[in-house]
């Protein structure tokens, strides 16, 4: 594990200065480009494990590139290209013998829209499993995706109708599916992008308590739109924003209340109170 | 607020009535009619065609020589013997599409699979036009391919005491050829039509591409692939000059794609092609048949429509 005492300091890295936490992947001097368009520009960013990290910022500050860039899936974009380093268990996961495929396996993600496979219930989270290398017996599959899908609080909402499609649940139940999903590959962190803006209220809700309770277990990194879901369920809040030439950088990082209640910069405390973004 | 609701009525039409009573709109009601026209234009040219077939069809099954049930089961074709089984000519359709559908299904597939899921732009700017002059190539210039160029190559392989100069397996695998863009093209159309999301959910979870190609794409375009698969079909079963040209000239029910065989489609060419008086039975049985073929491709069209919504309502 990367111990923040071994590491080179760097203030604006690391949300809290002198923090002697586990840290559960980090950022160093990340790029990522469109083609010759840069999205998010020379970032440093030390994510703590098990706890909650929201990413905000206006629209097009390079969130979703930042968050991408975690598990590699901005490469699933031709154009997309990245430089610099992002260490997860003192490996850099850019490095040439990296397989993406393993690191997906180890950082899973939740989009923004609810997106269930057309299968049933069962399948949703037992695919994921199967593909992983799954070898128990079917007692013992039936056991994981009870298990995974409690562990994502659907578990009494869909224990009657497993067999039927993931797609006939509502869309914050179909969220919980894809978090299930996500969990039941066991994951060191879960990367969620903007995981409620497609629910209601309530449904936004049961996500955030859930969230909440998965840090036991899991690092959460959250892109958030919304103000107060950062508040609300992070532990710590990187504030993105775009420099003169449109590209995304960390403005500040730091512990949510800090973030919150007494931004360092002012162009963090104008977007947190709401005057630009 | 105050400036601007003045501009506002300064602007407006002095003595404005209110009138909500129905104002006539003629260029609306013309174009509709027009509309309606083009529509009922391509009904009226299916009512033509089947009154036509049936008319003919009516005039051999009347003529008291041949009953439905001796059509569909007689084992022999022989117009000259006054034998009408449709076996042989529906068993070498039959033969031919089956070998078409062998090459263009699993072909056809893989392209589609290709193109969507991994071929570079390059690639793809390089084979999708060359599908598309496979597509655009006249079925006579694939009629003699069969001959010319398949055939020899057969009897190469098996030996020319095995494989007849005329042969089914040689226009079926052509045929394949011919059907395989079409395929090809139906099913990447269907995949591409799988969301994103899809894809991204599945290497979300430490998917390999090909898991996601065919274990979330494919089965999630199901409907689409199994609708090109029935258009293909149909295209195979109606298909008629490679046939004509390559499969063989005479009625010959045998299960052996080295043998020669004719093909419906490629008897009425044949028949057609001869001189007949046009009120002979011989004359009227090519109607026959093509009633026969008429029913067979809209039995496979009404269930294509049924496979696509059967299989989008297990989807979405």
């Amino acid at each position: 594990m990367i111990q923040l005492q071994n590491q080179k300091w760097i203030p604006s890295a690391s949300p809290v200065a002198g923090l002697e936490a586990e840290m559960a992947i980090e950022a160093r001097h990340l790029h990522v480009y469109y083609d010759d368009f840069l999205a998010v520009r020379d970032v440093d960013l030390q994510i703590v494990a098990n706890k909650i990290t929201a990413i905000i910022g206006p629209s097009g500050c390079g969130k979703s590139s930042m968050l991408r860039a975690f598990n590699r899936m901005n490469e699933l974009v031709p154009s997309a290209r990245t430089e610099g380093q992002v260490l997860f268990h003192d490996q850099d996961i850019y490095a040439p013998q990296i397989d993406p495929v393993e690191v997906r396996r180890r950082i899973g993600m939740v989009f923004q829209k609810p997106n269930p496979f057309p299968k049933s219930i069962f399948d949703n989270i037992a695919w994921g499993m199967k593909i992983n290398g799954f070898q128990g017996s079917k007692k013992e599959l039936e056991e994981s995706v009870e298990i995974s899908l409690r562990a994502a609080a659907l578990w009494d909402e869909v224990k009657d109708k497993l067999h039927q499609s993931g797609l006939s649940l509502s869309g914050g139940q179909q969220q919980r599916l894809c978090i299930a999903r996500a969990i039941a590959v066991k994951p060191d962190i879960i990367l969620m992008d903007e995981p409620a803006s497609a629910l209601d209220p309530i449904a936004t809700l049961k996500i955030e308590e859930l969230m909440h309770d998965l840090t036991s277990e899991y690092t959460i990194i959250v892109v958030t739109h919304n103000m107060q879901q950062a508040a609300r369920v992070s532990d710590y809040t990187a504030f993105f924003t775009m420099d003169a030439g449109r590209a995304g950088v960390l403005m500040e990082y730091g512990v949510t209340s800090e973030i919150f209640t007494n931004p360092r910069s002012k162009v963090t405390e104008d977007y947190i109170t709401g005057r630009f973004g | 607020m105050k400036p601007l609701n003045r501009t506002l009525l300064e602007l407006a039409p002095k003595g404005r009535q209110l009138n909500l009573f129905r104002k006539p709109r003629w260029n609306e009601a013309l174009i509709q009619g027009f509309l309606f026209l083009c529509g009922l234009f391509s009904i009226l040219t299916t009512l033509g065609i089947v009154y036509e077939l049936g008319k003919e069809a009516w005039l051999f099954f009347g003529s008291g020589q041949v009953s439905l049930v001796e059509f569909l089961t007689y084992p022999r074709w022989q117009p000259q013997a006054d034998e009408f089984g449709i076996l042989p000519l529906l068993n070498a359709t039959l033969m031919t599409t089956t070998i078409a559908m062998a090459i263009a299904l699993p072909l056809g597939l893989c392209v589609a699979i290709y193109l969507s899921e991994y071929a570079s732009l390059r690639a793809r700017n390089i084979i999708k036009p060359v599908l598309e002059i496979l597509a655009g190539i006249p079925t006579i210039v694939y009629g003699y391919f069969a001959l010319t160029f398949m055939t020899p190559m057969l009897r190469a392989i098996f030996g020319a005491d095995v494989v007849e100069i005329y042969n089914t397996a040689s226009a079926g695998l052509v045929m394949g050829i011919l059907i395989l863009p079409l395929i090809s093209s139906m099913s990447e159309d269907a995949l591409n039509a799988v969301p994103r999301s899809l894809r991204e959910g599945a290497y979300a979870l430490g998917a390999t591409r090909l898991e996601v190609a065919v274990r979330i794409v494919v089965p999630a375009a199901i409907s689409g692939i199994a609708a090109a698969i029935i258009i293909g079909v149909s295209r195979a079963i109606g298909e008629t000059m490679i046939v004509a040209i390559a499969a063989g000239a005479g009625p010959n029910l045998t299960l052996n794609p080295f043998k020669a065989a004719e093909t419906m489609t490629g008897h009425i060419v044949r028949i057609s092609g001869g001189d007949l008086s046009y009120d002979s039975i011989d004359y009227n049985s090519i109607f026959a048949i093509g009633l026969f073929l008429f029913f067979i491709t809209l039995i496979l069209n009404i269930l294509s429509q049924y496979v696509v919504r059967r299989f989008r309502e297990v989807v979405e």
